[in-house]
């Protein structure tokens, strides 16, 4: 039972690659920019309206429906001016396809940033891009000069009679202005930590306006959606899980890619068909990642049958995330890849609230023990009941991202965690484990 | 956040150059009047880029001025993001990332070799050359791992044999392109000449 591969007229990026060149005149070549004043003129209605259509899903991770999202903005501008904010700050590991989208389809997203901008009444556009894509940044500033150049951004962004500017703001390396509240606070020019919500970015935002943060790719199917009308998008993929989307296909795979494939195609396809197959063969599949590090893992019995799509991997207790796909072949330790991404939230944590800030550092340390088997039985109960402690009590969602992860291997891999570790001796001898002090930070003497 | 140490010794006085005034001028159009302080991220890439790739205490204060906020604040800033350097670096940077998609891929032999060929410690100059590493959480090129960023291009699709070609190359003050080593074109599959009825690289 095989579904069809996505067809090459329905990819929405066909330059995924740089096979045809970025630049605007070759972006103008793939129809960007063709009917974009026609699109306009039907109005803000009509624009949600057939998104709300093609029944569109944020492509950052948490899924929300993109057309309501819009139409939760103030309709009509008050004293405040309107927002719109791209997050461009992709750093969660296993996640690679918006670097490719700022490197060579940039103009995909800056149509969508004016017809988006148009259709939530703003007039400027903040693109937030994480600090270590500094060509990426370079790359997509000569594209927005090129749009500026042929008048499609500016006073009267493409005849249309709307003024639109889009500005680029760096990040310096946190993960967490990926949150987008965090990543409103670091453009204001504070620390990135996350707001309370409610209030809600799109009644309160950047600088206390209403602000609509999407993600890149979000964004860069906007334009073609419209073009080719809501129906269409809505037919690719599943009931309520409709559209193409890129994955990124990472770890011990054969030839590992980012391909655009419909939405609910099965895991194994994908694997097999795009990414040359698991190093080893099917059978030498342990785990697999499926959403970005914070989405908990799958088992390979799971993998076998799964398809990749928001709702089938919530049934099994996972997410669609940014659907960075990550395999991990028999070949390697599970434990010590889940430590290394507990490592990587304890590293990443805001600070902000004492669960994420403390727990994270707990979980990291008792995993590395488990690697290191000098674990105990009883550690694992108290990693188990950490993991419940973080999850829903933190201001955002890092809390859970990085319990889940950590709660995903201990639903999976009991077994194996279980046959590294020891009861608590009778007589205890003085161990150099320190509970409250990182062990590397020990080992390295440089911190 | 992670614990980053000021350097101890520290320059008296920084002053953005002509150059950079005129940059920081551009900077602060893009941001509202009354929200100047926005501009503290960009400021302070400027005054790293101005002062060897680190910031000095003396720049903090000095863009404190600038944007009239507390300094304190922009401090907080500083120790707050990891990329601002608040120490010196080499002048080749070598950041290595660590996180599960490259040591699935074997990024561990390529700190080791970084242990090997320019410090045995993190963030310390090598005797030879100019070039510090560090180890770094995901630096989103995870289907090109392992790679490395040295300064601000990326390495990708490393193994053993081309990380001594590049830190050989950067030791020696003639870097290589960056890019793909493995001669794959950006983040497109290989062995796979026909996908969908197109032709891929």
């Amino acid at each position: 039972m095989e579904k069809n591969m996505l067809k090459k007229e329905d990819k929405i990026f066909k330059n995924l690659y740089n096979e045809h060149g970025w630049e605007i005149e070759n972006a103008i070549k793939r129809d960007d920019w063709k009917n974009t004043k026609d699109l306009i003129s039907r109005g803000r209605e009509w624009i949600i309206n057939e998104v709300k259509t093609s029944e569109l899903r944020g492509r950052g991770g948490a899924g929300f429906s993109t057309g309501l999202k819009w139409s939760f903005t103030p309709k009509d501008v008050g004293s405040r001016p309107h927002y719109l904010v791209i997050n461009a700050d992709e750093s969660e590991p296993g996640t690679c396809k918006d670097r490719d989208i700022l490197r060579f389809e940039p103009q995909k997203l800056i149509e969508g940033c004016l017809i988006a901008g148009f259709a939530v009444n703003a007039h400027v556009c903040y693109i937030y891009i994480r600090g270590e894509y500094i060509n990426e940044g370079k790359r997509l500033q000569e594209a927005i000069d090129q749009a500026y150049e042929k008048n499609y951004l500016g006073k009267n962004a493409c005849g249309t009679g709307w003024e639109f500017d889009i500005f680029i703001h760096y990040g310096a390396g946190a993960y967490i202005c990926g949150e987008e509240t965090a990543l409103l606070e670091s453009i204001e020019g504070n620390k990135g930590q996350p707001r309370l919500k409610p209030p809600f970015p799109a009644l309160v935002g950047l600088y206390g306006c209403p602000t609509i943060v999407n993600n890149v790719e979000t964004i860069a199917v906007v334009p073609t959606i419209l073009r080719r009308g809501g129906k269409w998008f809505a037919s690719i993929g599943k009931p309520k899980n409709t559209g193409t989307k890129i994955f990124c296909i990472s770890g011990n795979v054969n030839s590992p890619c980012n391909v655009e494939e419909e939405m609910g195609i099965p895991l194994k396809e994908l694997i097999e068909k795009h990414a040359g197959g698991v190093v080893g063969g099917w059978d030498n599949l342990q785990a697999v990642i499926p959403g970005g590090s914070s989405m908990p893992l799958l088992s390979k019995k799971i993998c076998d049958t799964i398809t990749m799509d928001f709702d089938s991997l919530i049934e099994n207790k996972s997410g669609l995330g940014t659907a960075g796909i990550v395999v991990i072949n028999k070949d390697q330790d599970i434990v010590a890849c889940m430590a290394r991404i507990a490592r990587f939230y304890k590293h990443e944590s805001c600070g902000q609230c004492t669960p994420c800030r403390e727990g994270s550092g707990w979980m990291w340390r008792i995993l590395d023990r488990v690697v290191k088997r000098k674990a105990t039985f009883s550690d694992i109960n108290l990693l188990s009941d950490v993991t419940k402690q973080i999850e829903g009590h933190t201001i955002c969602a890092f809390g859970e991202g990085s319990a889940w992860p950590v709660q995903g291997l201990l639903r999976h891999f009991r077994k194996e965690i279980d046959s590294r570790c020891r009861d608590e001796p009778l007589i205890k001898k003085k161990i150099d484990n320190p509970y409250l002090v990182d062990q590397h930070l020990l080992e390295n003497k440089n911190a | 956040m992670s614990l980053k140490k000021i350097h101890d010794d520290q320059p008296k006085e920084f002053k953005f150059s002509n150059e950079n005034l005129k940059k920081a001028e551009n900077i602060l159009k893009r941001y509202p009047e009354k929200n100047k302080k926005s501009a503290v991220m960009p400021f302070l890439y400027l005054a790293q880029r101005q002062n060897n790739n680190w910031i000095p205490l003396a720049a903090m204060k000095y863009i404190a001025k600038f944007l009239s906020m507390p300094y304190i604040s922009v401090y907080e800033i500083a120790t707050f993001y990891t990329m601002y350097n608040l120490a010196p670096v080499g002048k080749y940077f070598v950041q290595v990332c660590t996180t599960t998609p490259c040591l699935l891929r074997g990024s561990d032999k390529i700190v080791k070799l970084c242990k090997e060929k320019i410090s045995h410690k993190e963030n310390e100059i090598s005797k030879k050359g100019n070039c510090s590493w560090m180890e770094v959480e995901c630096l989103g090129a995870c289907v090109s791992a392992p790679m490395i960023q040295i300064n601000d291009d990326y390495y990708e699709d490393l193994d053993e044999k081309s990380t001594i070609k590049i830190l050989d190359s950067i030791l020696n003050d003639k870097p290589l392109k960056p890019g793909s080593f493995r001669g794959r074109k950006n983040t497109a599959p290989e062995n796979k000449p026909v996908l969908n009825g197109e032709k891929h690289a």
